[in-house]
């Protein structure tokens, strides 16, 4: 293993044992932030295998992880208050739920894309934010589901073996899937079709005169990272039990992306990292002054601009 | 004859500059066919929609008999059909060794292969390296592409060509910006292609075209005026008063 594999692991052990630690030594609260982290450093991970290693500056990101926990939210609601029983969509079963979360957004992915994945640079920033809110506005419609007040998930997903009741169970499935998704999105950026999806990010149209369709590739990336996004957002409905179309809002999105930027965009790790500096000291600055939104924003600048390749392109010094 | 590229009454404008005026011309297969013709005399824009990266406004081209004039650019490349680029156009965030993989793996059929890592694959690795040896590039194989120098990048270019294993290679000035030397290994290996591949070779290196076409097309203002042996262009008093006169 070289050095930086070995600091990767540690890194990622570290994220997995100290929030238990800090919970069994009485800070609950920390076990709390550092759920919260896992599950959107599950989402970041995902918006740099298109955004890092694609070259596809999605702004909607956010969109599927509330379609994700919707997906969680409304056959939860249905048990409750009857309705979709026909469907089977009545339900707090998670093993409903998360694949549902996982198809749903899957679907819109590939929808979306397609139309997308037209467009180039500005204009597809442009198009995914407008999809994005689309389906936020959609929410907001739905009275049955709460409109803009958000709906409340009074019964977790039941799943087999684990009670995300018990926020130590909670906190383990969602530093599994990390770990599953760091691990998936490195296969899937090492294999041929990875090789095809960095290579049309460096120079599409030499990939196209090699003979790769690279709209296709680029829209089965894309699909893959939204389905990812879903699931996360269904870790995170039931991580809140509360749901908002709020939390699909473009600045979401935004969060996603300085998130990736900050770590290290094309890195294993960028994400993760980019994560828990952001959520951390998003904690410790709103802590000490009201006016952390100053500070915080002059600093995520001052990475993006002087540090290249983010906080991972830091610790590798400047050549990387 | 029959050729394997049959262009018919093409034309292209850009605004008001015909790129591309009423040009017909037949590559027959095995053969080295060389373009000549003045800067700006739209030589480019030739290759281009041949590759399948820009649309002609009216005409026909015919692959091996098919009309693939609607063709979109990675459809072309399924059919036999590569281009190098005039200006080098490669993965420079990719490894050299990388790129040419990425050529070899072009022709396997689709590529949504997600399990095994692309740089295991062994076969694809192989013959990259092989393929980096028949070019001189045998020591950079594991350097990231944009380390290398131009004549280096130009190399890799006709070895990405070899790589896409394309029957038609449309070679747009590979000696473009090389030096003496390396002007001379360039012509040495695409001399050692010859043959295997037909190639259209648009080549501004007069010493190049001679020692390597077959046949030489002369292209002024969009259009064909005259096609022959080296020996009948050479002779030709309309291309030495449109072209060759003036060097
Ligand atoms: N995309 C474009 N938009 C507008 N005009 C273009 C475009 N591409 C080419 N042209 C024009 O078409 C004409 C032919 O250009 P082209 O690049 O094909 O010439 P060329 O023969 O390859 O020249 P060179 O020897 O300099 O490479 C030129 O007048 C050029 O300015
Ligand atoms: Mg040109």
């Amino acid at each position: 293993m070289t050095r930086k594999t070995l600091l990767s692991v540690g890194f990622i052990l570290a994220l997995g044992i100290l929030p238990p630690i800090f919970y069994w030594t009485g800070n609950a609260f920390w076990l709390d932030l550092a759920t919260r982290l896992v599950i959107l450093a599950i989402a970041a991970t995902s918006l740099n295998l298109i955004l890092g290693y694609g070259g596809m500056v999605s702004f909607g990101h956010a969109a599927y992880m509330g379609l994700g926990a919707y997906a969680v939210g409304i056959p939860a609601h249905h048990w409750l208050y009857g309705g979709l029983e026909a469907w089977g969509l009545a339900t707090t079963s998670g093993l409903v739920q998360i694949p549902l979360a996982v198809a749903v957004t899957a679907i819109f992915a590939l929808l979306t894309g397609a139309i997308c994945l037209r467009t180039r640079g500005v204009y597809f920033i442009m198009i995914t934010m407008a999809f994005a809110q689309m389906v936020y506005y959609l929410i907001v419609s739905i009275e049955e589901y709460g409109g803009d007040d958000g709906l409340v998930i009074d019964t977790r997903s039941e799943l087999p073996g684990l009670d995300l009741d018990n926020p130590l169970q909670l906190f383990g499935l969602a530093w599994v899937s990390l770990v599953a998704a760091i691990l998936i999105v490195r296969m899937v950026i090492n294999s041929r079709f990875g090789m095809v999806i960095q290579g049309a990010k460096g120079n599409d149209e030499r990939m196209r005169t090699l003979g790769f369709n690279t709209y296709v590739y680029r829209l089965v990336a894309y699909v893959i990272s939204g389905a990812m996004a879903g699931y996360a957002g269904a870790l995170l409905g039931n991580f809140t039990t509360f749901i908002s179309p709020e939390m699909m809002d473009w600045s979401r999105s935004g969060e996603l992306m300085f998130m990736v930027i900050l770590g290290g965009v094309a890195t294993t790790l960028g994400p993760v990292v980019g994560a828990t500096v952001f959520i951390v000291l998003e904690e410790v600055l709103s802590d000490l002054t009201l006016y952390w939104h100053l500070p915080f924003g002059l600093l995520l600048i001052a990475v993006v601009l002087f540090g290249r390749g983010g906080l991972i392109g830091l610790l590798n010094g400047r050549d990387q | 004859m029959s050729a394997l590229l049959k262009i018919d009454g093409l034309n292209k404008s850009f605004g008001g500059i015909k790129a591309t005026d009423d040009l017909s011309l037949e590559v027959a297969p095995g053969e080295i066919h060389a373009i000549i013709g003045p800067n700006g005399a739209g030589k480019t824009t030739l290759i281009s929609q041949l590759s399948g990266m820009a649309k002609p406004d009216t005409g026909r081209i015919l692959f091996k008999g098919r009309d693939i004039t609607g063709q979109p650019a990675h459809k072309r490349a399924g059919l036999g059909i590569t281009r190098s680029f005039q200006i080098t156009s490669l993965v420079m965030e990719l490894s050299v060794l990388d790129n040419i993989a990425l050529s070899l793996q072009a022709r396997e059929g689709h590529s949504f292969r997600f399990l095994k890592p692309a740089r295991k694959v062994t076969h694809l690795r192989e013959a990259g390296r092989a393929l980096l040896a028949r070019v001189g590039l045998e020591g950079k194989a594991d350097m990231p592409t944009k380390a290398l120098s131009h004549g280096e990048h130009r190399r890799m270019e006709v070895a990405i060509a070899l790589g896409a294993g394309a029957e038609l290679m449309l070679l747009d000035e590979p000696m473009a910006g090389l030096g003496f030397e390396e002007s001379r290994d360039m012509v040495a290996l695409l001399t050692g292609i010859k043959g295997q591949h037909t190639i259209l070779l648009i080549e501004h290196d007069m010493d190049a075209v001679f020692a390597l076409a077959d046949r030489i097309s002369v292209l002024v203002y969009g259009h064909i005026i005259a096609t022959g042996t080296p020996e009948e262009i050479r002779a030709n008093a309309a291309v030495q008063h449109a072209y060759l006169g003036e060097e």
